[in-house]
């Protein structure tokens, strides 16, 4: 087979978070990320993209405005992030899905705003 | 403690998403930017086509990564709720994308240009097949007649009964905003269950 196939210029976002693709942390393209300590600067060993995004959650920002601000592509960001909340630099917030009936208020409360504003 | 008020609030702050979907220049990104209180903001996102769930051959380097136009928009409902609208890509080879797109959304708007309802099919038909995800139909008739009575197109799209479809004008504020009010009132009256607890 052929090893080389579809390696190229994208091969480096890969290598730089050391093989790693996957997240564990539940991270969808609308969950939002802030730093854990907000007075704090980033830490000097952080790869510059990981400073990037820390730099970038002082304030509460989603995974897809962190890739489209930071121009890394969304599984990227993804494992960046993942990697931060392990050294509990960032705090990943949680993300509503509608999928349980403890969420009801949260969608009341969305319903609510959307009415609020459209209305 | 010595935590001030607003971190507190903040990390209580919480997001969710919902899919503006629909065929090739139906008015999706019309739709975002209406109701968004940014830009919409249209990114290069660069996907993995493999599914995961599927992929248990992980170690080879078989995913194939694509660059698709993807846009994406923000409402903050109140201080700690923010609501995100993504639009999908229009155009049919990028499907397989969907699911990275649709995956945790709290439901979907089906943007339909009535002038082209073929163009549509496809979109309501994912939408159909995938019941963990709530869905409306907006019919965005582009200054023009519908040309079709409500029933007509949701026997011609095959919109099971119950569907919401409503008539709106993507580029209006306001329209657009019942849009999405219309699929949070039917998302929260037509709760659907996690798929590992279904059955
Ligand atoms: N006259 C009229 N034009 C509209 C309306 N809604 C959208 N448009 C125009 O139709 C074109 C397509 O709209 P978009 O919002 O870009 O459609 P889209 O679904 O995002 O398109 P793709 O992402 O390319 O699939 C744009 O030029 C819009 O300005 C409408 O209600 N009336
Ligand atoms: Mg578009």
């Amino acid at each position: 087979m052929n090893n080389r196939r579809r390696r190229g210029i994208r091969i480096r976002p890969y290598t730089f978070t050391g093989g790693r693709t996957r997240s564990r942390h539940p991270l969808m393209l609308q969950t939002l990320v802030s730093v854990a300590d907000p007075g704090t600067a980033p830490p000097k060993n952080l790869l510059p993209e990981s400073e990037q995004i820390h730099r970038l959650c002082r304030e509460a920002r989603s995974v897809a405005e962190i890739s489209a601000e930071l121009k890394i592509p969304v599984g990227v960001t993804q494992v960046l992030i993942s990697d931060l909340a392990d050294q509990e630099l960032i705090y990943i917030h949680p993300t509503i899905t509608g999928h349980s009936p403890s969420e009801n208020q949260v969608l009341e409360r969305a319903l609510r705003g959307l009415e609020r504003l459209f209305q | 403690m010595a935590s001030n008020v607003s971190s507190n609030d903040k990390s209580s702050m919480v997001s969710t998403k919902i899919v503006i979907a629909g065929g090739f220049g139906a008015g999706k990104t019309t739709l975002v930017g209406s109701v968004s209180e940014i830009p919409p903001v249209t990114t290069e996102a660069m996907m993995t086509e493999a599914s995961e769930a599927h992929d248990d051959t992980s170690s080879t380097p078989t995913k194939i990564t694509t660059t698709v136009a993807m846009d994406f928009g923000r409402i903050t409902l109140d201080e700690k709720l923010i609501m995100y609208m993504f639009g999908t890509p229009g155009q049919a080879r990028f499907w397989f994308m969907w699911d990275d797109i649709v995956r945790g959304a709290v439901g979907a708007v089906v943007v339909v240009d009535v002038r082209r309802l073929a163009d549509s099919f496809a979109a309501v038909d994912y939408f159909e097949n995938n019941p963990q995800v709530p869905y409306i139909v907006a019919l965005n008739r582009f200054d023009g007649e519908l040309g079709h009575t409500v029933d007509e197109i949701r026997e011609a799209l095959e919109i099971r009964p119950g569907i919401p479809i409503i008539d709106f004008d993507a580029r209006d504020r306001r329209s657009a905003g019942s849009a999405l009010t219309t699929l949070l009132e039917y998302a929260l009256s037509h709760p659907t269950k996690e798929p590992a607890l279904a059955g």
